[in-house]
């Protein structure tokens, strides 16, 4: 056959394969979420916001945890956000020509695709076990923290780079000092941006389970102080998940539900920051 | 400025249409500087078929110019600097001029029908040489546009002084046959108009000249020239 | 050329390395006072680097140094004692992408101004009013002062660039380019304002469009690899300059 019949043969192949993998994944996506709605629904109710985990085999809710993430993950963000930013400002305007930029990018990137488990351990034994084996939420927010001021300071770097040196020189030639320009002017203008980085931390520590086992622990009754161990919905669903106690189960699934809603939702409005922020630079 | 050959233009249509716009005026220059020739000559054996074929050649000078008004245009469409500038300047000057000349040609032509009417007369002589004068001022000047040349530019401009001093010779001599014998006066008349055309186009040639120098050098003023036509005054 | 009025700026023996390139190679040149400069020659001949030394933007970047004097006014700018906030108010910049800063238009002309005086709100609005008259823009955005800035179209954000300059009632405007991302009817507006702007400014503008230097110009000065080939009155480069250079650039036959 000749060039044209075997070049439209090769891509009808590559279209037919392209859209199998494309179906296959989103079968399997759709198989999730299916099942998470359908065995997660049920245990959806007023009980699950307002009674703590329970005993096995009795009823209960999730309180407890959704206060212990609530609290982990904004002190994470609290942390890693002022750092990140700082950091990735640096990179961004100091640090591009050089080795030390390189070197602080390339150890950022090794950060950012670290195990989080080993993020976890790291914490246990520089605080908790410094505190003599006393876990608490701080400790895991800590351990959070390291998650999210990666992703924090890559983002900043990444936007801020974006930002046309033509606008730095144009504040600059005005007369403004460079720390000025850099708040005034190069944040407003990175924001949308740096806010989408942070949201999207948000959404991934919201479901980190690994490094909160050694450092938060958990804690099956309500708790407020965070130098003491505090539960957490992912925790929880690791524990409630695997035992054979149904009540258990459905309380597990149900949190399951509620935590992807959740990461569903921070991800649907990161998107929107930037859709309506949209700063152009072409 | 020093005229070197300059680099051919990076979009080479300008030199094509460079080339075409200066062999149009060549081509004009010539047929002007032979009308003129003709016209002489048909005064000379007065030939009236002769004549009439001047007076209609004319119409293609005309046509020429108007195909380097078109060039023109088309050149200066491109936003010419400098050099370019000048080139196209110059020729819209510079073909204004030659259809004139062309025009002074025709009329030598037509007038001399009415010359034949008369008798001959010895001021003729005269008159060819004040043309062949003038016909080789318009060939060296557009010699010295064909190459740029400055310094022929500027001969033909002084050497104007002589066309004007021959004319102004014949002008005189003219004026005493006619005072001598009042039935001389129509052709004598007639006579010093044709002279009074090849004079003028003298003065376009050098009118020419003082193009091709501001195409070569960038002059645009010019010491004032020596006219030596004393027929309105010293 | 010998030009009555005095030379605001002053390069005298300026040069300028890119690390061990270097860019100007011993630049003569003045700028006369409230008259409009351009500078042109092909990529690469150093006009843009010429124009950041004006206002010494050059500075924020290594490796970038500068040597020899530039005279505002008699005095070297490039001395570091001369003070850089005093530079800054005095030159101005125009950049060649409108680059309007993230806020709303009043607060991006008031921006600068701010960070130099400060003035009491009525005064403020005064003076943004007038810098944004100046820059013919006032009409278009008096009743959406307080809209962002994002929102204008490409040929207003420039003059909004170039009013966010003279809002700080410089001496100097440098403009780089400033009308090559624009399209022609926006280009022959900010042609418009050069020319009015000169009663008050001196004005330097790099261009590469020449037709465009030879609009807006009353002198020009030809770069070529650094070195200033030739400078003088537009209408004397442009109808007959006297390098060969010059000539081939102009009319294309190189460049």
């Amino acid at each position: 056959m000749n060039l044209y019949t075997r070049r439209r043969l090769a891509n009808g192949v590559a279209l037919v394969a392209a859209c199998a993998a494309a179906a296959f994944g989103l079968l399997f996506l759709g198989w999730i979420l299916w099942t998470l709605a359908a065995k997660g629904l049920a245990g959806v109710d007023w009980a699950l916001f307002t009674q703590d985990t329970p005993p096995p085999m009795a009823e209960g809710g999730l309180r407890n945890a959704f206060y212990g993430s609530a609290v982990m993950c904004l002190m994470a963000i609290g942390i890693g956000t002022p750092l990140g930013i700082a950091a990735g400002t640096w990179l961004s305007e100091y640090g591009t020509a050089g080795r030390i930029g390189t070197a602080v990018r390339f150890v950022n990137d090794i950060l950012l695709s670290a195990p989080s488990i080993v993020l976890g351990l790291f914490v246990y034994t520089l605080v908790v076990q410094q505190a003599g084996g006393s876990f608490s939420a701080m400790a895991g927010a800590l351990s959070l923290a390291f998650i999210v001021l990666p992703v924090v300071v890559r983002t900043t770097d990444e936007m801020l780079q974006l930002v046309p040196a033509q606008m730095r020189e144009a504040a600059l030639s005005l007369g403004v000092p460079q720390w000025k320009v850099t708040m005034q002017v190069l944040y407003r203008s990175a924001l949308p941006g740096i806010v989408t980085g942070v949201l999207l931390a948000l959404a991934r520590i919201s479901g980190e389970t690994a490094p909160l086992l050694f450092t938060a622990f958990g804690n099956q009754y309500w708790n407020t102080d965070i130098t003491r161990p505090m539960a957490s919905v992912p925790v929880v669903m690791y524990q409630f998940a695997g035992s054979p106690y149904e009540s258990w189960q459905g309380i597990a699934w149900a949190g399951a539900l509620v935590l992807t809603l959740f990461v569903l939702l921070t991800s649907l409005v990161a998107r929107a920051v930037v859709a309506r922020h949209r700063v152009s630079h072409d | 400025m020093n005229p070197q050959q300059p680099h051919d233009h990076i979009v080479r249509s300008v030199d094509e249409e460079q080339q075409r716009l200066k062999g149009e005026l060549l081509r004009m220059g010539a047929m002007a500087a032979d009308q003129l020739l003709a016209a002489l000559d048909a005064v000379d054996r007065r030939d009236e078929a002769a004549a009439r074929s001047v007076v209609a050649a004319d119409a293609v000078i005309d046509l020429l110019e108007q195909d380097t008004s078109q060039d023109v245009m088309k050149l200066a469409l491109r936003g010419p600097l400098a050099r370019d500038l000048r080139e196209i300047l110059a020729a819209i000057r510079i073909a204004s001029d030659l259809e004139r000349i062309g025009d002074y040609a025709a009329n030598v032509a037509k007038r001399s029908l009415a010359l034949n009417a008369a008798p001959a007369l010895p001021q003729i002589r005269g008159l060819a040489s004040l043309g062949g004068l003038a016909a080789e001022q318009v060939r060296r000047v557009m010699a010295a546009y064909a190459a740029q040349d400055a310094d022929a530019a500027r001969r033909v401009r002084d050497a104007d002084a002589a066309v004007d001093a021959q004319y102004t010779g014949l002008f005189r001599e003219l004026l005493t046959y006619m005072m001598e014998d009042p039935r001389h006066i129509t052709g004598c008349t007639h006579l010093l108009f044709m002279a009074k055309n090849i004079e003028r186009i003298g003065d376009h040639a050098t009118n020419i000249a003082e193009n091709v120098l501001f195409l070569v050098t960038g002059e645009e003023t010019f010491p004032p020239r020596e006219k030596r036509d004393a027929t309105t005054g010293p | 050329m010998t030009d009555p009025r005095p030379a605001k700026l002053a390069a005298r023996g300026l040069d300028f390395h890119y690390g061990d390139f270097r860019a100007l190679k011993s630049i003569d040149l003045d700028i006369p006072e409230r008259q409009v400069t351009a500078l042109i020659g092909p990529s690469g001949c150093g006009k843009s680097t010429l124009l950041r030394v004006f206002n010494r933007i050059y500075a924020l970047y290594p490796k970038l140094r500068a040597s020899g004097q530039v005279l505002l006014d008699g005095e070297d700018i490039l001395d570091p004692k001369y003070p850089m906030n005093r530079l800054r108010s005095r030159v101005g910049m125009v950049f060649q992408k409108p680059v309007p800063f993230p806020m709303t238009i009043f607060e991006n002309v008031a921006y600068g101004i701010r960070h130099h005086e400060r003035l009491p709100k009525a005064e403020m609005a005064a003076r943004v009013e007038e810098a944004l008259r100046q820059a013919a823009l006032w009409d278009e955005v008096k009743d959406k002062l307080g809209q962002n800035a994002l929102g204008l179209s490409g040929g207003q954000q420039q003059r909004l660039c170039i009013a966010r300059a003279v809002a700080l009632r410089p001496d100097v405007l440098l403009l780089d380019e400033p009308t090559s991302a624009l399209d022609p009817l926006s280009t022959a507006r900010i042609e418009q304002l050069v020319a009015e702007l000169k009663r008050d400014y001196t004005i330097a503008i790099v261009t590469h469009n020449m037709q465009q230097a030879a609009r807006v110009s009353d002198f020009t000065a030809f770069m070529y690899l650094g070195d200033l080939v030739e400078h003088g009155p537009t209408g004397t480069i442009f109808s007959n300059p006297s390098k060969q250079q010059t000539e081939d650039y102009i009319t294309g036959r190189f460049g």
